[in-house]
């Protein structure tokens, strides 16, 4: 048999272009079979209560990274999580923090997105291609592993205790995406780009709270990140002060 | 008024391959109804053909076998001199993605990995994990970031532009500011994947509504093969969510309730690594004949996992076994998967050559959208993410050839008046009557999954058509609740309705009058192929007054003669 339950959905409204309405909670009551996720829940609301509720989504099924979000105080993707699992018939939605409302439950993403750029999140080469592949053991591999499964959806970014009073700080997920590369065996940055990194608005910003971790729907760990590229920071300082490296170009 | 060399539709890996491609000589713009890394194609789990000849067991591959083996699975009806194209182009393009820094899996010497995949003689599918789609895309944005390709993340398009069989450029809606905006362009790519939401059942994005189809096609624009569409044999139940062909290729068997193996009376020689739409139909067949397992969201199988054992499954399977948990709370280490078929991928989409070129000067297609066609009747697992990365690339052959020799000016007049048009569609959808675009929808797919389904036949195809202009009509009288125009997703939703019952009506039409039973289209009322009279791909064209006007052309034939299809 299949149950449904009724619930009740708080959930958070504000239009940024409409700036005199204050933000506030609207409440739906809507029956809900059990296994149903809160995204699914969302677009019925949508579709049968009130068409002018804005939500991002896309996959559904936790890998596009769309649907980050507060449910019931914790940051979570709405898609991968089931109704049923909180154990009281009330669910609180609000937008992800630290970053703008454009409208409910959609935040703006841009400054997500510049840090991202910033850390030029993409592999560099200066050797020519090989004709095949660049050869990589699994080890080098797996030690990127972690990093590549982040989805990109800034949970992390919304949980960072340090982004909330610093806003230009880089934040958890570029770092994971930085390190990406520098672990990538194949990857041949010069040590200098990481400069940019060097200093309070970067890896020195962190307070290692572990926000960013309990917030990770894909187990990224990027405090890991961070305090690996703080290590690679510092044997570089320790290279440059010897004289060891010759960080060409 | 904004202007671009090249304007490309779609920030999946079809789109953003072809920007990466053309944008250090041209002034590119890519436009995408959501941000590029929430496309589709960051979904695709199982991995991407080549015959790169890596593995111990495959060292004799070659692209050559890599096109016979599409080419027997797309049931002789794929474009031969495409296929041979896509397979020889693969391994350059896989080759390529690793050196942009696309992380495969390895083998233990430090090559791209590669497992058996259904359909395949060899093992070519290179992979990363279950999250093939998730790096190649990230790859390629992580390309697009480093050349700086100019996006407009969350823009729609409204429609395109054409005259005289020239294309102008597209009209375009800005979800954020509401705004409709023309844009100019001397070349449009459509990159807008599959519509796989046509469907009840389907493994798709929420987001995968073929609107594209549906717009180039409604600007005149002949789309091909829209009949063949492919059922994915291994779904979750309830939620669709997909459980890659990689569990099989990996090892993983299918159960009925008997406790049997059941492919062996199927097809004993591939057994569970038989192609697509030969194992979705046996598993329909088990379900129908009373073999599955019942389960409130539904009649299931089981895909069982466990004599892999944990190791295995976490190393190669690890994010299967994380959608189980999820989504159905099931560990595959211990229980097996609930599964059925559903809905999955569009063989058919814009009609395009092996250039990318459509029937109209200046407009291009590539990726799930398009129909070249390299998958014919029925796609082969890992060859989808391989056709958008191929005819991505090759796409910006065909237009940077175009923009070379060509000097044909796009007219702004032409936008300004198909802008007030839409206007006035957006309007009407804002102030209209009384139904609800989401019923609709509902109704539609519906159809669509009961008699145009895994088995198909006269009278229930019949009964689709007639749904379908009822439909029609019905969405005249379509009403959305709020009036903004910004961040108002249930008026995407109407807008986007509007294409998709076209495309439908397409897949019914093409599907109604196919009269044999051929890779994924199998009619229970005609049960063989006829390649007598039906070697032939359609081509469905919108008429003066609104309806399909079908058309037929002869499929290319190198060096394959048609046989018939044994595993
Ligand atoms: C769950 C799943 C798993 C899969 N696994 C595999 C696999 O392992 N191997 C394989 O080969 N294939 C696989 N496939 C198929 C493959 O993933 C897709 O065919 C492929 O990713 C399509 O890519 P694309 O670039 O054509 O389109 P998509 O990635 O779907 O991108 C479409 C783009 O167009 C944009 N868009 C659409 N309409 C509009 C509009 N009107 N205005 C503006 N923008 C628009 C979207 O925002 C998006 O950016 C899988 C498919 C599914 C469903
Ligand atoms: S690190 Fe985790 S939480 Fe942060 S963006 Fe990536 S997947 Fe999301
Ligand atoms: S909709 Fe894609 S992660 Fe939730």
């Amino acid at each position: 048999m299949i149950t449904a339950n009724e619930y009740t959905f708080k959930i958070f409204r504000y239009d940024m272009k409409e700036p005199e309405v204050r933000p506030h909670f609207r409440s739906y009551r809507i029956k809900v079979i059990s296994g149903l996720t809160v995204l699914m829940t969302l677009l019925r609301i949508r579709d049968e209560i009130d068409g002018s509720l804005s939500f991002r989504s896309s996959c559904r099924s936790a890998v596009c990274g769309s649907c980050a979000m507060v449910i019931n105080g914790k940051i979570d993707l709405a898609c991968r999580s089931q109704v049923a699992s909180f154990g009281d018939n009330t669910i609180v939605l609000e937008p992800l923090p630290n970053l703008e409302i454009i409208k409910d439950l959609v935040v703006d993403m841009t400054p997500f997105w510049d840090m991202y750029e910033k850390v030029k999140p993409y592999l560099i080469r200066k050797s020519p291609e090989p004709e095949k592949e660049i050869h990589q053991g699994e080890d080098e591999r797996k030690r990127i592993d972690q990093n590549v499964n982040c989805i990109l959806c800034a949970s992390c970014y919304g949980a960072c205790p340090v982004l909330s009073r610093t806003p230009d700080y880089i934040g958890p997920a570029a770092f994971a995406k930085l390190e990406r590369f520098v672990l990538d065996s194949r990857d041949e940055r010069p040590l200098h780009f990481l400069e940019g990194i060097n200093n309070e608005k970067g890896v020195w910003g962190c307070d290692t709270m572990l926000r960013c971790i309990d917030a990770c729907p894909k187990d990224v760990r990027p405090i890991d990140s961070i305090v690996g590229l703080r290590k690679t920071l510092l044997k570089y300082k320790a290279k440059k002060i010897f004289g060891i490296t010759k960080d060409e170009d | 008024m904004l202007a671009h060399d090249v304007l490309i539709i779609g920030g999946g890996l079809a789109g953003l391959r072809a920007a990466v491609g053309l944008c250090d000589k041209y002034d590119v713009g890519v436009l995408s109804k959501v941000h590029p890394v929430r496309s589709h194609s960051i979904a695709a789990q199982g991995g991407i053909n080549a015959a790169l000849a890596n593995s111990p067991d495959g060292r004799d591959d070659t692209w050559k076998k890599h096109a016979f083996d599409t080419i027997k699975g797309s049931d002789y009806l794929a474009d031969q001199s495409a296929v041979e194209i896509m397979c020889r182009e693969a391994i350059k393009v896989v080759y390529e993605m690793e050196h942009w820094g696309c992380p495969f899996s390895r083998f233990p010497d430090g090559s791209i990995a590669q497992r058996p995949f259904g359909g395949a003689d060899y093992p070519r599918t290179c992979y990363s994990a279950d999250l093939t789609g998730h790096v190649l895309l990230n790859t390629l944005n992580e390309r697009a970031v480093a050349k700086g390709v100019r996006v407009y993340s969350e823009w729609f398009v409204l429609a395109l532009v054409t005259d005289n069989d020239v294309c102008h450029g597209v009209i375009a809606f800005d979800l954020k500011s509401g705004e409709i905006v023309p844009i100019l362009a001397k070349t449009t790519l459509f990159a807008t994947g599959g519509y796989g939401r046509v469907y009840l059942h389907s493994t798709n994005a929420l987001i995968n509504t073929g609107s594209g189809i549906g717009i180039a096609y409604k600007a005149g624009v002949p789309i091909k093969d829209m009949e063949f569409v492919q059922f994915h044999p291994t779904a979750l139940i309830g939620t669709n969510i997909l459980i890659t062909e990689a569990c099989r290729g990996e090892g993983g068997y299918l159960i009925n309730k008997d406790d049997e193996r059941f492919m062996a009376r199927y097809v004993p020689n591939a057994m569970e690594l038989a192609p697509r739409d030969i194992v979705s139909r046996s598993i329909q067949i088990e379900i129908d004949e009373g073999r599955g397992f019942e389960h409130p969201l539904g009649k299931y199988i089981n895909l069982d996992l466990r004599h892999l054992g944990a190791p295995k499954i976490l190393e190669k399977l690890p994010g299967i076994r994380n959608i189980c948990i999820d989504f159905i709370g099931v560990d595959p280490i211990l229980e097996p998967i609930p599964i059925m078929p559903c809905q999955h991928y569009s063989m058919g989409g814009i009609d395009t050559n092996e250039k990318c070129e459509t029937n109209v000067s200046g407009f291009y297609a590539a990726g799930e959208c398009a129909c070249v066609s390299v998958h014919g009747a029925n796609r082969l697992g890992g060859n989808s993410l391989l056709d958008t990365i191929v005819f991505g690339k090759l796409a910006c052959l065909a237009i940077d050839e175009h923009l070379r020799n060509n000097s044909a000016k796009p007219d702004e007049k032409l936008l300004i008046s198909k802008k007030e048009e839409m206007e006035k569609k957006i309007y009407k959808l804002m102030y209209g009557g009384n139904e609800k675009p989401y019923r609709i929808l509902v109704d539609l797919s519906k159809t669509m999954s009961d008699c145009v389904g895994i088995f198909r036949e006269k009278a229930g195809i019949e009964q689709a058509l007639m749904d379908i202009s009822k439909i029609k009509e019905r969405f005249r009288d379509v009403h959305v609740n709020s009036p903004k125009l910004y961040m108002n997703y249930e008026l995407l939703n109407a807008i986007e309705l509007e294409y998709m019952l076209e495309v439908a009506h397409t897949i019914a039409i093409g599907a109604y009058l196919r009269e044999e039973s051929r890779g994924a289209h199998f009619r229970k009322d005609f049960n063989t192929r006829n390649d007598t009279d039906w070697l032939k791909h359609t081509v469905a064209r919108i008429g003066k007054d609104g309806e399909p006007v079908i058309s037929y052309k002869d499929v290319v034939i190198t060096n394959y003669q048609p046989m018939e299809r044994k595993y």
